[in-house]
Order: structure tokens, then sequence, then C-alpha cells
């Protein structure tokens, strides 16, 4: 690698019609090109959801409230859940993985390109279905305009009876659609990491984050497939008369809440472990340390993919199953916490005693660190099913689930583009606008959801469009939409901060952050086929072998 | 660290990148049937109305035999192609083809004799939707590695398949077998201890 590959620089490109530019971006099978565009439709849906959140919090922020109907209020947290995880945290992650994953093995581009481009549009596409919902939704029925089934969609409303237009039709086939799209993107995933590594690059050696997309690829196969099958039968159920989910005719109500959560859970997992991933190679580099047990993460990872498989059941405590089901599956989801505090530990590891530099990236991941904890613990309280019993369907729920979300996995997607913003774009992100975001949404985001736990507990169910007063809920409504607020400006910034480095932020330069991954060995942004020759990598850190030939890293393993 | 100059390092040792992709594919689909297997049997008895497998249901024999024996004409026509015996490939080719044909011409006879013989629909009952989308879903699998071994057929008789070919086709040769022990599954399932 070392100097041929260090040497090649970006080379200027006259100005073209901006039809041509579009028409590259349009047709391109590049895997960068297809990650930054994963990214901006993902940046684009996290502003609509977000709007939609904002609908929620305005309508909720005090009692009888009539800022909008129960009818919309209905659609709009349906829309919110849906497109945050499927067209926001899916499209999002699969983009980082598109863009690093080929440059951190040292290849040139992802197995099959092609299959890549027709991944993103047919994600894309789900995305367009799930909106055109708006305007196509009511159908002959006059029947509302988007769906408004929530974003579990639980049998019996999706049937016809009680989800007559097409609503429901538009949010089955935008799933369905995008779930292809997601299991195109894996299976590219795992095919690039297992047979297109550069000669040198063991699985023993490949970067983290390599390590756990392929774990998340893995996932995605066993947890989109199982959503697809689901799909299918509820077309058949709307479409042609089918009954899997029909209770009139012998069909089980229960069976979709299965087939649901056996997708739903390993998702969650589908999106953490990216942020996982995120954060192992972003705390090494801010603490100046390779990080603490490697292989040991690695194995935890494996086995949270598994346990993670069979916990799915603890979302229906409440369904009344037997107990021998309920110690099983309360069980099984304690027993996830083994193998993430296991990674916990590894990042305190990994910073303890490191030169850490709290630099906008870090700041990040020590507030996912402490964020994640938390939510991991409230899901320990929910996994034991009494507890369970009392809480499942309040905004207990509500505030832990997007405390693993949020607090977790956001927090480290926002750690990832301050860290590889510079790659992908050659400029630096502003170091005070990247301060000013984190401290604003940080508060934003504790102000939300630390305060929405309370009314959860005091007995607040989830999906209500209004509340009586007197209760003990009003002021803290109140707060968690000021919250909510605080983490909007909090965007804004970001985006703002997005934007204006494109043009006026501090030239990054290849690796400016003294990184020892492959693509901070190629310039910035990276030419079109990465790597002018093929790299050769003898260590996990290779460019600290490149910079430090006195004492590289291969000599110890 | 040095530069190396083989335009694509690893072909050697590492996996074959369509083999990986094709596996990668086979785990996914097998999670799809997966579900629809446990709606199958979930649902075994609980129609409400009839008719019910064990009165209309009749093994296919004949038809089963016919796709478990093309995943060994599909095997042995790779096994030639990569010996460069075109003339066998071909042959052996066009008999899976022919043998999967023949499969869903039973399955279009099965639904034909039960649509208008029996009056089961995918919307009669708990049976007819879980057996029709069962198979269905199975019978699209045919259908899909029908057209791709036909793709494969055309370009072999214009002459392009040669060894060289081989482990493309060989890859195509996976989801024919996968196809042919989903059926297994389904066999088992359906005609076995559906009834």
């Amino acid at each position: 690698m070392s100097s041929d590959a260090m040497a090649i620089r970006n080379v200027e490109i006259e100005s073209r019609p901006w039809v041509e530019t579009l028409h590259g971006w349009l047709t391109t099978v590049d895997h960068k090109r297809l990650g930054i565009l994963y990214i901006l439709y993902a940046l684009f849906f996290l502003v609509v959801g977000g709007l939609e959140a904002t609908i929620i919090r305005i309508q909720l922020m005090r009692p009888h409230n009539d800022f909008v109907s129960p009818q919309v209020f209905n659609r709009m947290f349906t829309m919110h859940g849906t497109t945050m995880i499927f067209f926001v945290a899916i499209p999002v992650l699969f983009g980082f993985a598109n863009y690093l994953v080929p440059l951190m093995i040292g290849a040139r581009d992802m197995a099959f390109p092609r299959l890549n481009a027709f991944s993103f549009w047919l994600t894309a596409l789900g995305g367009f279905l799930l909106y055109f919902s708006f305007l196509g939704g009511s159908g002959l029925y006059g029947a509302g305009n988007a769906p408004d089934i929530g974003w579990w969609a639980y049998a019996p409303l999706t049937s016809r009876a009680f989800s007559p237009g097409h609503s429901s039709d538009y949010w089955t086939i935008s799933l369905l659609v995008a779930g292809f799209g997601s299991i195109g993107t894996a299976i590219n995933l795992i095919a690039t990491i297992l047979s297109m590594r550069c000669p040198g690059m063991k699985l023993s050696r490949m970067p983290l984050l390599v390590w756990l997309n392929l774990i998340m690829a893995g996932m995605v196969i066993l947890a989109i497939s199982p959503l697809t099958a689901a799909q299918i039968m509820l077309a058949i159920d709307r479409y042609l008369g089918g009954h899997f989910f029909d209770t009139q005719s012998g069909g089980s109500a229960t069976l979709w809440m299965h087939f649901f959560w056996i997708f739903g859970h390993p998702e969650v997992y589908v999106l953490v472990i990216p942020a996982f991933a995120f954060v192992s190679e972003i705390i090494p580099v801010f603490s100046r340390k390779p990080i603490f047990g490697y292989p040991v993460m690695v194995g935890a990872t494996v086995c949270i993919g598994f346990v993670s498989l069979s916990v799915w059941a603890h979302h229906m405590f409440t369904i009344g199953m037997n107990s021998y089901a309920n110690s099983f599956f309360a069980i099984t989801t304690m027993a996830v916490g083994v193998p993430t505090g296991i990674k916990i530990f590894n990042w305190l590891g990994t910073m303890w005693g490191g030169r850490i530099q709290f630099k906008t990236p870090m700041l990040f991941c020590i507030a996912f660190l402490f964020q994640f904890l938390i939510a991991g613990l409230t899901g320990v309280m929910l996994g034991s099913a009494p507890f369970n019993w009392q809480l499942s369907g309040s905004y207990f729920v509500v505030a832990h689930f997007h405390y693993v979300i949020v607090g977790g996995i956001l927090f480290a997607l926002f750690a990832a583009f301050y860290y590889w913003y510079p790659k992908v774009t050659g400029r630096m992100l502003s170091e005070s606008l990247g301060k000013l975001h984190f401290w604003l949404f940080l508060i934003g985001f504790h102000f939300t959801f630390d305060v929405m736990h309370v009314p959860g507990l005091l007995g607040m169910p989830r999906r209500i469009y209004t509340y009586e007063p007197g209760r003990g809920w009003d002021t803290l409504n109140f707060i968690v939409t000021i919250g909510a607020f605080i983490q909007g400006i909090a965007i804004l910034v970001f985006v703002w901060n997005l934007i204006v480095s494109y043009w006026k932020g501090d030239k990054a330069g290849n690796d400016p952050w003294d990184a020892w991954t492959l693509e901070w060995s190629v310039s910035s942004p990276p030419p079109e086929y990465n790597f002018g020759s093929i790299p050769v990598v003898a260590s996990r850190r290779p460019l600290w072998d490149l910079k430090h030939p006195e004492d590289p890293d291969s000599s110890y393993e | 660290m040095s530069a190396i100059t083989t335009p694509f390092p690893g072909a050697g040792s590492l996996p074959y990148r369509g083999k990986v992709a094709m596996a990668s594919l086979i785990f996914a689909e097998s999670a799809i049937f997966t579900i629809f297997v446990v709606a199958y049997l979930f649902y075994v008895g609980k129609s409400l109305t009839g008719p019910t497998p064990q009165e209309v249901l009749e093994t296919p024999i004949f038809f089963t035999i016919c796709l478990l024996s093309s995943s060994l004409t599909v095997h042995f026509a790779g096994k030639s192609l990569e010996r460069g015996k075109q003339g066998a490939f071909l042959i052996l080719w066009s008999l899976t083809i022919l043998l999967g044909g023949l499969f869903l011409y039973g399955t279009g006879r099965e639904w034909h004799r039960l649509i208008y013989e029996h009056g089961l629909t995918i919307s009669t009952n708990l049976f007819g939707t879980t057996y029709y989308s069962l198979v269905g879903l199975h019978a699209f699998h045919v259908t899909a590695g029908l057209v791709m071994l036909g793709i494969v057929l055309m370009f072999a008789l214009a002459g392009r398949v040669g060894a060289d070919q081989f482990r493309r086709v060989d890859v195509l040769a996976l989801y024919w077998h996968f196809v042919d022990a989903v059926w297994v599954v389904v066999f088992t399932v359906v005609y076995i201890l559906g009834r």
C-alpha cells in the first residue's frame, strides 16, 4: 500500500452540466455514492419522522388539546414509528455499512455493485409507497388516507372490516418492498466481507465495524425474512380473501403478534449492533488505545445475535402465555444483558488509562455509554414478566425504547457523522457547532425521555390522543414536549452544520483523527476506485504499522 | 507492507462471492418458508368448514420423484460442464428443465382438481389459505428456478456456456437443490403430518 495508495489525490474534474451529474447519481453503482444516497434519504425521512413526532408531542402538551383529531393522531404515531424504523434507522445504517465496509477491508467495491443499487432503489420505492398513502390511501371508501394501525399493525386492525380503503395495503406493500431491499443489501454485505478482503485481512484482523456489520447482515437475513413472510400473508388476507389472521374463520390474531415480534425484536439488535460498531471504532481512536478485548467483543456480539432470536415474546407477556413461556422469555431477555454488559466494560476498558480527547464524536460516544446502560436497565425491568404486566402498553415502554433508539443508536450515529464526515466530504464539521448540537440534544433528550418514564409509571397508556387533567400527568407531559422542541433545535443545528461545513469547513486531509483503519489511508473523499493498488495488511491496525514502522502491531500478533 | 500486483487479490483463498451470496439467500428463503410452515402446522385441523386435507389431498408421488431426480440431473450437468462435456451438459440441463416443468404441471393439475372438483380456493377455509400459500410459494420458487435454468439453456444453445462458466452454473444448481430440499419439507408437512 504505502506510497502508491497514499499518493492518490482527488483529481480535479471539469464541471459538467447538472443533468449529467444527476444522471450519474441516479445510475451509480459505486458503493460510496450509494452509501451517501442511503444516508441522505434517511436524513430526509428523519426530518419527516421528526415532524410527525413534533405533532404528537404538541397534541399531548396539555390535557384536552385539540391540535389534531384522534384520527390524525393515530396516523401520526403509525407513520412516525414505521418511518423511523424502516426508512431512517435501517437506511442510514446500511448507508454507513455500504460506504465503510469496502474501504475498511481494502476492496474496490461491494461484491455485487448492481445488486447494491437495486437494493437501494427498492428501499427508496418502499418509502415512496408509504408516503404515497397520504394521496392514494383512501381509495374509493373515503376511509382515511394514511395507515393508522400502529407500527405493529396488530390483527384484526389490518382486516378489511377495520381498515377499509388502501392505507394498510400501502403499509404492507411498502414494508415488503423495502424488506426485499434490506435482504439484498444484507446478502451483499456478507458476500463482500467474506469474499472481497484484501491480502492479509484475515477475519481476526478485520476492524470491529466490519465484524459487527457482518453479524448485523446475518441478523437482517434471519429477522427481515419472517417479516416479509408475514407481509405476504397479510397481503393474501387483504387481497385474496385469505384467513391467516381472520379470527372470524378460525385464524389467529396472536400468530401475527408472534410473526411480527420474531422480526421486531431481532430488529432492535439489527439497529443497535451497527451503533456498537461505530462506538467500537471511535472510542479507541479518541482514547489513543487499541480496542480492549477484541475477540471478546466479537464473541459477545455473536452471542447477542443468537440470544436475541429467542426473546421476541417478551413483547407479548400481556396476551396471557403459560408460565413456562413467560419464564423462558423473561430469562432469555435478561440473558441478553450479559454479553451487552461485557461490551460496555470493554469500551470502558478501552478508555481506562487512555489519553482521552473530548472531540464531538467522543462526546456522543460517552453519552451513548451512559444512556445505553440506562436503557438496558429499564429493559431488564420490563423483561420480568410480572412487572411487565403492570407497565406494558404504558409510556414507560415508550420511554424505554426511545432511550435505546435515541439515547443509544442515534447518539452513536451522530458520533459516526462527526467522525466520518471528513472522509466523505473532505471537510471537517464545525467543532463549535458540533458541541452546541451535542449539549442541546443531550439536554433535550433527557428532558423528554427521562421524564417520560414517570407518566408511564403513573399509568398513562401509549397511543392515547389526549387525557383528563388532574391525573398528575399534565406538567410531566409539558416538560416532555419542551424537551422534544430542544431536540428539534439541536437537529436543526446539526443539519446546518452538515450544510455549512460542506463549503466552509476546514480541509480534512486523509487522516484528520490520526486513526488506524484503512479508510483513512486514501484521500478524502476517496477516489472512485478506492485503492490505487490493493493494500496488504499485517495487523488489526494497518495505519499504525505504517506510521510506526519501529513498533508495528504486527510484531505482537 | 508493500503493494502487490494481482488485480483480484485473494481470489484463490477466499470463498467465491456467488456461492456466499446464494448461501445467504438460501438462509433468507429458509426463514420465509419456516414462517409459512409454522403457519400451516399451527392451523392444521383448525378450519371451521370443509373440505379438509383428509378428504381432498392426494399424495403426488410421481411428480415428487420428478422434482427430486432433477436435483441429480442438475448436479451431473454441472459436473459435465466442469469436465468440458458440452453435449452431456446440454442434455442433462434440458432434462432438469423438463423434470421441473413436469412437477409444475403436477401442481397445476392438483390445483385444478381441488378448485373445480372440491371447490377449495384460497378463501374457502384455513386449510385452503395455508395450503395454497405454502405450496404456491414453493411453486413460485420452482418457476423462478425454471426461468433462470431456461436463460442458461438459451445461452448454452448459443454456445456461450463453457467450462469457464462452471462456477456460475454451480451457484444456480445450489438454488435448485434448495428448491428440491424445500419440497421435501413441504411434502412432509402437507401430505404426511397435515393429514
